[in-house]
């Protein structure tokens, strides 16, 4: 009887141990906080956005408690890599070079890339027109690589360190036009700096995968993520997410 | 990081550290040229001629050099006043933007090294000259900016070394100088120790040959061996 007591005892105390090592087991999001409305910093210092949104729903899949860190965009493959965080969310591509450096999980949502120019001036995308038009883009982001990949010797590129600063001289008219993912490109040309500029032509590529980053070789975790993503997507909290952000599913 | 890499790479690399150059060696020159009048009224004794040097030094030591680029560079193009201005054409582009204010930010700098050097000539100089007959401006000229060149010389190669590592900050502003040009190289090929080692080295390689010389222009410059001419 006494050792019967003593096994009870020490089952619920392993029980109580364990679970608070679950409860305990925090996951950090890494995310940059200038790529409205994906990821951005509110007016109250929170980080929110899109990919914030999916993170913490994932989160709540895989019952662990998550915290956000932020980092500056082309150094954010070395911090997840050096451990600054678990996971990374924050609107990346997937692509044949970050995957020497990181592992993706499935796609959350596909992007697209799209020019934007004022509305006044008649824009067209193809080679002939851009020679020598300046064409800002954001660093280490797709929308840089393809305009160094395609347009390289066509047009002058600017890059910028955030989407934002690209679009405050696009504002300014030191650019002629902004490559940039068309749901970003969208989001900004509802807001009322946006409001004298206009999609130009047709989205130059559109089967760009958007992934959640991880260590390499961190199978478990991205195993993990991607079960917790199918969950969301199968019950419904995605479409709800992305209700919230665009009329039109982004998957 | 294989060499094939390194020698793809390493021409970027060579167009970096030249705008690199560029920024410091025109900066430092103008704000030299910018500060010697400033310098030499922020050591005035009367207060009206020390006020607004005093009050330019004040605010471009105060603040950041990053902020002072934001402002110049995304701040004043909000301004339509500016975007129609006859300047727009210099202010437009981020190269003239961060000359600007990498001028106006070392002048501040140097003018209160000119300023501390004239105040640190001995006075007896001073007074011998004005005794031998010399008027105020010819005691100046002849006398009291030579000396101070000296004395404020050392001081004046740390700010260009300052300055070399300060235009790091252009790369903020989209110019590809030497560090834009190890962020975008870095970015291309996620090889950012690497990348940024070489930029480091670079920079390290600038720092020594500057060095070099300012230590060769002070032993031209030593008081002895400007006597007996």
């Amino acid at each position: 009887m006494k050792s019967y007591k003593k096994i009870l005892l020490t089952a619920a105390a392993s029980l109580i141990i364990g679970t608070q090592a679950f409860a305990a087991e925090k996951l950090r999001i890494g995310t940059e906080g200038a790529y409205p409305p994906f990821n951005l910093i509110d007016a109250s210092g929170k980080v929110v956005g899109f990919d914030l949104d999916i993170s913490h729903a994932l989160c709540a899949k895989m019952k662990v408690e998550c915290e956000v860190v932020t980092s500056d965009w082309d150094g954010i493959i070395p911090a997840l890599n050096a451990g600054k965080f678990d996971f990374l969310a924050a609107s990346m591509s997937v692509t044949e070079e970050r995957k020497n450096a990181v592992d993706f999980t499935d796609h959350y949502y596909t992007n697209k890339l799209q020019f934007v120019a004022p509305k006044n001036v008649e824009f067209q995308t193809d080679e002939g027109y851009l020679k020598g038009k300046v064409i800002g883009a954001q660093r280490a982001t797709i929308a840089g690589t393809w305009l160094e990949d395609n347009l390289d010797r066509v047009v002058d590129i600017k890059l910028y360190d955030t989407q934002e600063n690209a679009y405050l001289d696009l504002a300014s008219g030191r650019v002629d036009g902004i490559l940039a993912d068309t749901f970003v490109q969208w989001e900004w040309l509802k807001s009322d700096a946006g409001k004298n500029f206009e999609f130009k032509g047709e989205p130059v590529f559109d089967d760009d995968k958007i992934a959640i980053a991880v260590r390499k070789g961190n199978d478990e975790l991205r195993e993990r993520l991607n079960k917790a993503l199918a969950e969301i997507i199968a019950d419904g909290t995605y479409k709800q997410i992305n209700d919230k952000y665009f009329p039109f599913s982004i998957y | 990081m294989t060499w094939e890499i390194f020698i793809k790479w390493l021409p970027s690399f060579i167009d970096g550290a030249w705008l690199t150059l560029q920024l410091v060696g025109v900066s430092v020159i103008a704000g030299l040229i910018v500060a010697v009048p400033l310098g030499i009224a922020r050591s005035s004794r009367h207060l009206a001629v020390r006020a607004l040097p005093y009050g330019y030094i004040f605010f471009f030591r105060g603040t950041p050099l990053l902020v002072q680029l934001f402002l110049v560079y995304y701040g004043m193009a909000q301004f339509d006043v500016v975007r129609q201005s006859a300047l727009w054409p210099y202010l437009r582009d981020p190269y003239w933007c961060a000359i600007i204010t990498m001028t106006l930010h070392t002048a501040a700098y140097i003018a209160e090294i000119i300023r501390g050097a004239i105040q640190n000539v001995p006075h007896g100089e001073i007074e011998a000259a004005r005794a031998l007959g010399m008027s105020r401006s010819q005691a100046l000229l002849h006398i009291i900016l030579p000396r101070a060149t000296r004395i404020g010389l050392p001081a004046y190669s740390n700010e260009v070394i300052l300055m070399l590592k300060a235009s790091a900050l252009a790369s903020t502003i989209t110019l590809l100088e030497l560090t834009g040009m190890a962020r975008k190289i870095a970015a291309r090929t996620y090889l950012h120790e690497e990348m940024f080692l070489t930029a480091g080295l670079i920079y390290l390689l600038i720092a020594f040959v500057l060095m070099q010389g300012f230590k060769l222009l002070e032993r031209w410059l030593r008081v002895d061996a400007c006597q007996g001419r």
